[in-house]
């Protein structure tokens, strides 16, 4: 079990790299002048690229998140181990549908 | 340090991020309710907090970097010389929280 | 100790007395040449306060029992020069962190052997005394890997300077692990699924964060957050092979 998460954080890390790295540039690039609702829907509306990128960036997120949580709530915190398993199972299915719900949102 | 600077983006990241997928998901609402939202987001205060999420998704990316290198690389004093990765890390997030900044007001 | 090997200045030596509740008590001995912190220890225990406890065995950096934590970090104190490691004159003497304290500067050295059999220590051979000696090529990787890591002392400085084995209880730490690394890279060990599939259980290498305070502190500068590096590599790639 430990190994099957080690490999999954690590490997949504090495997927989660370079899309952060596309989403940091395209952030510093749509930010000109301040966001409008318009100018993200224009960019995002029927685009299937944005949304299968998004999409991936979400899933890998939901899964790299509690992961990580995991480990610091384990060693920083006295909670047993069942509720945080719980609570981090529980974190990342509402990233995973708040953030697919959200690429839904603006697709 | 490097291993609190990251672990600490990492736990506020996962922290912000379903307020981050709940204001885009707002748009489901149509884009009046999320232009609303983005209006809000124009407060200098919450201009800060985007720069500070921003600064943090930088770091965490950066110093992750180094991790991997650490953990799943096979280059010898990697340790040693990946040292010299953190401050640039933390010099580099910070000028790109800039540079957000910048470009957002 | 002749007369001119005696210095006039003082040092300064606080020493923790006690068990987990205890208290620095404060000495003070002339500072010598070529002081390790064992003699400015025997020295105390000699001189100044004979109830204090501590463990030594070889002097010279071969068994690995003089462990404690100095100045704020865990180091052999038979190898230790204090003036290395001495500031403000002061040395600040305490036992090793992260074990149960038994009396002054002893630990309970129970909890850290135990996490060997949990990395899965134990060597598995399937050969019997009739058979010849396994053949291990000195230049194969797995030697080689192996070869970086073994010499261990068992002294316990890297668990003692590990933060995972101070915040999670059951993480087996580096010395078990670094020694899982050694079994998986043995060709005559018979059980190298095993070894493997503990050293990644609960409290695994999974556990690690790469901090490398066992790397920086192991007095026989072993790499064990590189033999960590090669466990969770080998959790990509499988088992290294000949």
């Amino acid at each position: 079990m430990e190994k099957s998460l080690f490999l999954a954080q690590r490997i949504t890390a090495m997927i989660l790299a370079p899309l952060a790295i596309i989403h940091l540039g395209l952030t510093l690039f749509a930010v000109q002048g301040g966001l409008t609702a318009t100018e993200i829907l224009n960019r995002t509306q029927g685009n299937i690229g944005w949304a299968l990128f998004y999409s991936l960036f979400v899933v890998c997120a939901a899964i790299h998140a509690p992961i990580g949580l995991r480990h610091v709530i384990n060693e920083w915190t006295v909670m047993p181990r069942r509720w945080v398993n719980a609570l981090v199972i529980m974190l990342g299915g509402v990233l995973l549908l708040l953030g697919l719900q959200a690429v839904a949102a603006v697709y | 340090m490097a291993a609190l600077a990251h672990r600490l983006s990492g736990v506020l990241l996962a922290l912000f991020l379903p307020f981050h997928f709940l204001l885009l998901g707002s748009a489901l609402e149509g884009a009046d309710e999320l232009d609303r939202y983005l209006r809000f987001a124009d407060s200098p205060l919450v201009k800060i907090a985007e720069w500070g999420l921003v600064s943090l998704l930088c770091i965490h990316l950066l110093l992750g970097i180094r991790v991997l290198c650490l953990e799943l690389t096979h280059w010898p004093h990697r340790s040693e010389k990946l040292r010299s990765w953190i401050l640039p890390s933390v010099i580099a997030s910070m000028l790109v929280g800039l540079l957000f900044l910048v470009r957002a007001f | 100790m002749s007369p001119t090997d005696t210095a006039n200045e003082l040092l300064k030596v606080r020493i923790w007395r006690g068990r987990e509740q205890g208290r620095l008590v404060d000495y003070e001995i002339e500072t010598r040449k070529n002081q390790t912190v064992l003699d400015v220890v025997t020295e105390i225990q000699h001189r100044l306060e004979p109830t204090l406890a501590y463990r030594f065995a070889c002097r010279v950096g071969v068994c690995g029992s003089c462990a404690m934590t100095v100045n704020g970090r865990p180091r052999w104190a038979c190898r230790t020069h204090i003036k290395n490691v001495v500031t403000d004159n002061t040395l600040t003497i305490e036992p090793l962190r992260n074990l149960p304290k038994l009396k002054d500067l002893v630990c309970d050295m129970a909890p850290f052997i135990e996490t060997w059999q949990k990395a899965g220590a134990p060597f598995s051979g399937t050969a019997t005394r009739h058979d010849k000696p396994a053949a291990v090529k000195p230049d194969s990787a797995m030697r080689l890997a192996a070869d970086a890591a073994l010499q261990c002392i068992n002294c316990a400085v890297c668990y003692s300077a590990c933060d995972v084995v101070n915040w999670n209880p059951d993480y087996i730490g580096p010395a078990g692990l670094n020694r899982a690394w050694t079994l998986i890279n043995d060709v005559r060990h018979s059980k190298r699924e095993l070894t493997f599939e503990l050293a990644f259980g609960t409290g695994g290498c999974g556990s690690c964060h790469s901090h490398g305070n066992c790397t920086r502190h192991c007095p026989v500068e072993l790499r064990p957050s590189e033999s960590i590096a090669g466990l969770k590599r080998a959790a990509f790639s499988g088992l290294p092979e000949e």
